[in-house]
């Protein structure tokens, strides 16, 4: 069946069996391999992106149910520029949030959904956003630190946006 | 992990989606699929045709009435756990909502999927039997209602017959002036399955006096299980901890209740006795607080 999607602010028509996963449409026809396939049940986290702005399992959303519906955004569609990161994503490398880096694509997705609903998580409020998806490395410690280096400098920015840019 | 091949239908009326169930025995709903994927995925569920009823107008939104809030089956949970219509009429739903799945389960899952996939340890369909709602049940030519305490028959078991879609839940909402809630549950990690869980509603008179009590368990009998006989022992009492957990103990000894490699029949019992007695105590003491009621 075709599916009209709508990943990263670009238009997408795809042919897939309905049986198709929206993170197997994702990776496999469009080639965004950034969303990562892990338990494909819905426990892991590791496929999440982000549906009109909120977190999904990209494996417990068939592509045909995003045939003309929510805005999709993938790990792909957070940075600024191919080559760039966002904010999060740096704050994930300077605080060593991530050790294989398997579950990273879905604990940033996870960050970056839980930030721009509360600019100011505290520890708690990042723990239970991240609580849906399992790290196997790191043991959360750094994930969580990562976060509140994050939420501290998207604060510094929006408070002064040319100072952080630069 | 990937499912079998099925057929996938969307249609945008009802009608009609009732009458692709009636055609065809092997179609099953799908409205988030936040449970019916991983069946899917795991090949434990083979339909032939999923019938998507995500798009057909009307089944989605919380509609105040006089006596009980309708919550329309295509309904989010994150949006049933964010509105400020179930916070002040229905708080038990509201208390209950973290604790179904994790965040992005709530932005997909319904509320209709929840209490249609009847599974026993599940929260809304618990906190739908705690306050005695009712459910409407859609075919091809009508509708009809019936007590959500009849509508549950056995684990992922329900009274829904072939070619009818679950449409809607009314939960009642108690009219007395200070009314208070209390929901428990225990699970293995936040997010997992309840192994337990317990959700009562109680409300009090100007001199504390307990003059209503709605009491419910989870995950221990094959249904989610409304306790009236221990919920209307409790009215006109004092509701001391001790009297509580005597007629919480009292309500549980005879249950029959079920049994898993991690959870004995007994621990279910055990930790039903005490959910109960905490989530009254936490109902009792809430409505205590309360000087305005829930349905100002």
């Amino acid at each position: 069946m075709k599916c009209q999607l709508r990943v990263n602010g670009e238009d997408h028509t795809i042919d897939v069996e309905p049986r198709t996963t929206l993170l197997d449409a994702l990776r496999d026809n469009l080639k965004l391999t950034g969303t990562h396939v892990g338990c494909e049940h819905g426990i892991c986290g590791a496929c999440t992106v982000l549906a009109d702005g909120e977190p999904v399992r990209s494996c417990l959303m068939l592509a045909a149910q995003a045939d003309a519906g929510p805005e999709i955004t993938t790990i792909e569609g957070l940075s600024t520029a191919p080559g760039e990161l966002s904010i999060i994503q740096d704050a994930f490398c300077e605080a060593h949030g991530l050790q294989c880096g398997y579950c990273t694509p879905g604990m940033i997705i996870t960050a970056s959904a839980l930030l721009e609903r509360n600019a100011t998580p505290n520890r708690d409020d990042i723990v239970d956003a991240i609580s849906a998806n399992l790290c196997r490395c790191t043991g959360y410690g750094q994930i969580v630190e990562a976060i509140e280096l994050a939420a501290e400098k998207l604060r510094q920015r929006n408070a002064s946006p040319s100072e952080a840019s630069q | 992990m990937k499912p079998v091949p099925f057929e996938y239908e969307r249609p945008h009326s009802l009608k009609a989606a009732c009458q692709l169930l009636a055609d065809d025995e092997d179609a099953v709903i799908i409205a988030g699929g936040q449970t019916l994927i991983p069946m899917l995925a795991m090949r434990l569920a083979r339909p032939s045709r999923l019938v998507d009823i995500s798009r057909i107008d009307g089944l989605s939104g919380i509609e105040e009435q006089t006596d009980n809030i309708t919550v329309g089956c295509m309904t989010r949970h994150a949006e049933v756990e964010r509105s400020p219509v179930i916070a002040s009429h229905v708080p038990l739903l509201s208390a209950a909502m973290p604790w179904v799945g994790h965040a992005p389960i709530r932005v997909r899952g319904t509320i209709g999927g929840s209490i249609a996939n009847a599974d026993p340890s599940a929260e809304v369909p618990l906190v739908l039997v705690t306050l005695d709602g009712t459910i409407t049940l859609s075919n091809a030519t009508g509708s009809r209602t019936i007590p959500a305490r009849s509508f549950f028959s056995g684990p992922m078991m329900t009274e829904i017959q072939p070619g009818e879609c679950l449409t809607a839940a009314d939960f009642p909402v108690w009219q007395h002036s200070r009314t208070g809630i209390g929901f428990r549950e225990i699970a293995k990690r936040h997010g997992d399955f309840a192994m337990v869980a317990a959700s009562a509603q109680v409300s009090v008179d100007a001199t504390g006096k307990c003059i209503a009590c709605a009491i419910g368990i989870g995950g221990v009998t094959d249904t989610p299980l409304a306790l009236p006989e221990l919920a209307s022992s409790l009215v006109g009492t004092a509701f001391t901890d001790q009297s509580v957990h005597d007629a919480a103990k009292a309500a549980t000894d005879n249950l029959s209740a079920m049994s898993d490699p991690q959870t004995s029949p007994e621990y279910r019992k055990r930790a039903a006795t005490k959910l109960i007695a905490d989530a009254l105590m936490a109902a009792r003491n809430d409505a205590l607080e309360t000087s305005e009621g829930v349905t100002t």
